[in-house]
């Protein structure tokens, strides 16, 4: 086939992005290497749009072992232990193809996880959907469910916590976030910087096929109405296969025979090739006959650009090929010396005993686009003003409920029921809760992780609501009694080539970049998602935060449900009344504009670190984070997981009822205490500046305000629970 | 008392029994699929997982492994062999126990904690706990236990029956089964009760901070019996 300037466009190149690779590589490229250039300079692979700010990120701290560049970021949890963490998206895939995309977002993010010699121990996802009332959602909702479960519970991986919300602006874009923690001993890290010459380079795992070609390139463009052509560009999950290479791999690295190992992910052989010599300034040679091939015939072009699932790349110690062979033959897994290590800083690619192609791995990475994006700055709305005839028919009981109803909000067991939750034993808090918490297997240490997102605050203003999420996966982790250490992000944003879409880009990152600063809760991995429109509409922005934190003693691990009758519930974190963006605002009000509530990172640094105190102390029964809802519906949670009541007395604020219930200001939270406890709690949260209401004392079985409003908690459990579960059977 | 847990490519709660087993006492062994023969053991677990990643048919290649003839051979002399979940699927498999195991009956994977009534204590497994109720974890997706209706009433005639899916009193009623099996069956004997397959995991109700704890109480009582 011969190459020029319109194949390259058909190839999702820029006509002067095609002019560049000819300039750097002093001729035309031929289809393999054009191929190449293609996987390697798309958004997905090169993050061309995002580089430039993403370096903006704080990803430095004294717990970060390492960073954002390798295939997760690693922190340390003491004892020589460390957690290797990453966040991932599989949006376009799992649209197309909802089981296979959604699984295959799952293996991935687990092979970036073990690639590092990590052994998966939790899987969070933060997942996406259209309005539920259009025709597409549920069986995107249940192909996603089943692929999530598909792929995680076959590994063997407890699926601990997640987030599903429901929103029109997905309606031709669903998103699907898979995260991943693996356990690894700190002085057993793998990374993917090849080092030396002529050593062998290892291909383990599946044979490659024909499935997934230009699945990264397919996830760096709009969709239209073409896009169920895209199916074949969906790569097929083995999750089977996967657990053998874990297993193999986990095996080769305990002993000393690997120097960098790659998993294959997006844009498969090209990618993990290139990757691994350029982090080591060296050149790869590979052999492309060598390469296990599933189906006959393939080209060049299609070896390189299959992206077949659970493949690995390796470069090896000479000479330790033998023993590397036996360990995947005992697997039943294909292993091939393919290549070698040169020092021609080249990538040399030979099939049939000609070379097909040559490029300089420089160009591929270094050298690839890199573009300061027009963008445009958002302003912050005006306030509403909430009229007394808008809410004075209301009845807090009927709003209440309908809150706790509405799909955001319901409980979501239908979903994290079809997730193994609690394999490898290690599972202590489980899916429902603030955070899912897993001991650290054999100590007295727990981890616990939380993945949120608030895409209606991130679209209202994108820089507070950055900031936002960043706070609410600080507080969600701190509920359950963990210190906070690091984040990963996964960007969902429109086109980068949309002057607001980049904008709300931009902005949100500005609001993470600042919040996580602040809160010294760096970013040490993540990956960026553009694209996610359809024709010219984009998504609301939706960054996603995965937070990881420690329990240094399981045993003070936090849960939300209300624990014992006349304990007292106070309410930490001033409540101002903020109603706009709130869920109450857009649902009950049909209020759809304004400005997302305020960030006062002091507050919320101070508000946590104060909670913290309080749990060290032993102080804490329950606790909970005030986020959608407000005040009484993070209450009603509370009771409906602990089977009790309460009875709430409003302080008496200047604002009305309604605003104190359901505002959503934030850095608050709900917690129980003993009534005996009441002054020592009071003077540590008095001595460090922390705003407290007494909000009321837990009863049995039902929920009063003030002595007139009055409902039972099974009435709550049943509109909590049953809107899901009644959506999925209809 | 000597234990042996046996690993299948895909197998994966072979380390959870691999924890349960020795916290309660055993001195376990793990045993390769492709080995010929078994350790010396007073019992022998199949654990839990997608062995074969449950491709043809749960169980039925694990069921032919090369260590599957020794595990068979062994329950045929007496030996005591327990199946749990994916176990279990290849117990069925093997024949060593009655009937089969299909799809959930609403087509999805469920994990939860559920309520089990032990049917029959006449036996090394159940022999001694004081309960009638246990609170056991399920995690499956192919847990529909069924058979004939011949091989059903020889299975009730000689009291094969371990445990029924029930509530928290111990109703066994059709509500309060997760999965669509025949009589709300979750784990059965083979005539001499020495074979035990079960879809519950006892493994992960070993402390107080997991599911729950009536996995410990399981496995005391089991070391017991075979002491």
């Amino acid at each position: 086939m011969i190459v020029n300037e319109q194949v390259a466009v058909d190839h999702g190149l820029k006509k002067d992005e095609y002019a560049k690779i000819c300039e750097l590589l002093k001729r035309t490229p031929n289809i393999t290497e054009l191929g190449i250039f293609s996987a390697m300079w798309n958004e997905h692979c090169s993050y061309k749009s995002s580089r430039l700010h993403l370096k903006k990120l704080p990803t430095k701290g004294k717990k970060v072992i390492q960073g954002p560049g390798e295939n997760a970021g690693v922190i340390d949890i003491e004892d020589n232990d460390a957690i290797v963490f990453k966040i991932e998206s599989h949006n376009h895939p799992s649209f197309i193809e909802p089981y296979q995309g959604a699984a295959t977002g799952v293996g991935g993010i687990m092979r970036d996880v073990f690639t590092m010699g990590a052994r998966p121990i939790a899987n969070l996802n933060s997942i996406h959907f259209g309005s539920p009332q259009h025709k597409k959602t549920k069986n995107l909702l249940r192909g996603v469910v089943h692929g999530i479960g598909g792929y995680g519970n076959c590994m063997g991986v407890p699926t601990i916590a997640g987030q599903t919300s429901f929103d029109s602006s997905y309606n031709g874009n669903i998103l699907v976030n898979a995260m991943t923690l693996g356990l690894v001993k700190k002085d057993k890290i793998f990374y993917s910087k090849a080092a030396g010459l002529n050593k062998p380079v290892i291909y383990v795992g599946s044979k490659t096929g024909r499935d997934g070609i230009h699945g990264a390139s397919m996830a760096s463009a709009s969709f239209d109405e073409k896009i169920e052509e895209k199916k074949p560009t969906v790569q097929v999950g083995d999750p089977f296969t996967e657990k053998l290479l874990l297993e193999a791999c986990l095996e080769l690295m305990a002993g000393d025979s690997i120097i960098a190992i790659q998993d294959m992910g997006a844009a498969g052989l090209t990618s993990s090739s290139i990757e691994m010599a350029s982090k080591g300034n060296l050149g790869i040679e590979i052999n492309l006959n060598k390469v296990p091939c599933r189906e006959a015939k393939m080209t060049p072009y299609e070896i390189m650009l299959s992206e077949s699932q659970e493949r690995m790349l390796i470069v090896l110690e000479k000479g330790k090929e033998e023993h590397a062979k036996k360990i995947f033959d005992k697997w039943n897994l294909d292993f091939a010396v393919i290549g070698k290590t040169t020092n021609s800083k080249k990538i040399k690619l030979y099939f049939d005993e000609e070379k097909v192609a040559d490029i300089p791995v420089n160009t591929l990475v270094e050298n690839s686009p890199m573009y300061d994006r027009k963008w445009k700055k958002a302003k912050l709305p005006k306030k509403n003003k909430i009229k007394k005839e808008d809410i004075k028919h209301l009845k807090i009981v009927d709003v209440l409920k309908k809150i706790l109803a509405n799909p955001n909000i319901c409980s979501k067991e239908w979903i994290w029921q079809q997730y193994d939750h609690t394999v490898m034993g290690d599972t202590i808090q489980k899916p429902g809760g603030d955070a899912g918490v897993v001991r650290v297997h054999g100590t007295d240490k727990a981890v616990a992780a939380s993945v949120d997102s608030s895409a209606v605050y991130c679209w209202a203003h994108p820089l507070t609501g950055g900031k936002q999420v960043v706070c609410e996966s600080f507080r969600n982790l701190i509920s359950v009694g963990a210190k906070p250490i690091a984040i990963t992000n996964c960007l969902n944003f429109g086109s980068p080539e949309n002057e607001e879409n980049m904008g709300e880009f931009v902005e949100c990152v500005q609001g993470i970049s600042e919040a996580s600063e602040y809160l010294k809760f760096p970013v040490v991995s993540g990956n960026v998602s553009f694209y996610n429109q359809t024709k010219d509409e984009g998504i609301k922005p939706t960054p996603a935060i995965g937070g990881v934190g420690l329990i240094k003693n399981y045993k003070n691990m936090i849960t939300m449900e209300f624990k014992e009758v006349d304990n007292l519930v106070l309410v930490i974190g001033k409540t101002e009344g903020h109603i706009d963006q709130s869920l109450f605002a857009r649902n009950i009000l049909d209020e759809k504009n304004g400005p997302p509530p305020e960030v006062n990172l002091f507050n919320e640094k101070n508000n946590g670190e104060t909670l913290l105190k309080l749990i060290d102390n032993n102080l804490i029964k329950s606790a909970h984070d005030i986020s959608l809802g407000g005040i009484i519906t993070a209450v009603a949670k509370m009771c409906i997981k602990g089977k009790k009541g309460i009875s709430i007395k409003k302080p008496k604020y200047l604002i009305n009822e309604i605003e104190y219930l359901f505002a959503e200001d934030q850095g608050r939270y709900i917690i129980e205490i003993n009534k005996k406890d009441f002054k020592k709690v009071a003077d540590i949260l008095d001595k460090n500046a922390v705003h407290f209401d007494e909000l009321g004392t837990i009863i049995e079985n039902e929920l009063y305000i003030n002595d007139k409003t009055k409902v039972t908690i099974d009435e709550l459990l049943t509109s909590n629970k049953s809107w899901l579960t009644n959506y999925m059977s209809k | 008392m000597k234990s042996s847990v046996i690993t299948f490519p895909g197998s994966n709660c072979d380390r959870d029994m691999d924890v349960a087993l020795r916290k309660f006492g055993f001195k376990n062994k793990m045993v390769w699929h492709a080995d010929a023969e078994l350790p010396k053991s007073d019992l022998v677990v199949l654990p839990g997982g997608f062995s074969y990643g449950d491709y043809l048919r749960c169980g039925s290649m694990a069921s032919k492994s090369r260590i599957m003839q020794s595990v068979i051979n062994f329950a045929n002399s007496g030996g005591m062999v327990m199946g749990i979940c994916n176990g279990f699927q290849i117990l069925v498999e093997t024949g060593l126990v009655p009937g089969v195991l299909l799809r959930n009956k609403y087509l999805e994977f469920i994990c939860k904690n559920v309520f089990v009534k032990i049917n029959d204590k006449k036996n090394k497994y159940f022999k001694n706990v004081d309960n009638e109720v246990l609170e056991f974890h399920i995690a499956h997706n192919e847990g529909n236990y069924f058979c004939t209706n011949d091989q059903l009433k020889e299975i009730e005639d000689n009291n094969q029956i371990a445990i029924n899916y029930c509530d928290e009193n111990g109703k066994i009623e059709d509500k309060f089964n997760p999965n669509g099996s025949i009589k709300n069956i979750a784990g059965i004997f083979n005539k001499e009760k020495n074979v035990l397959g079960m879809m519950p995991h006892p493994e992960r109700m070993i402390h107080a901070s997991l599911s729950g704890e009536d996995g410990s109480l399981f496995f005391k009582n089991l070391i017991n019996n075979l002491k």
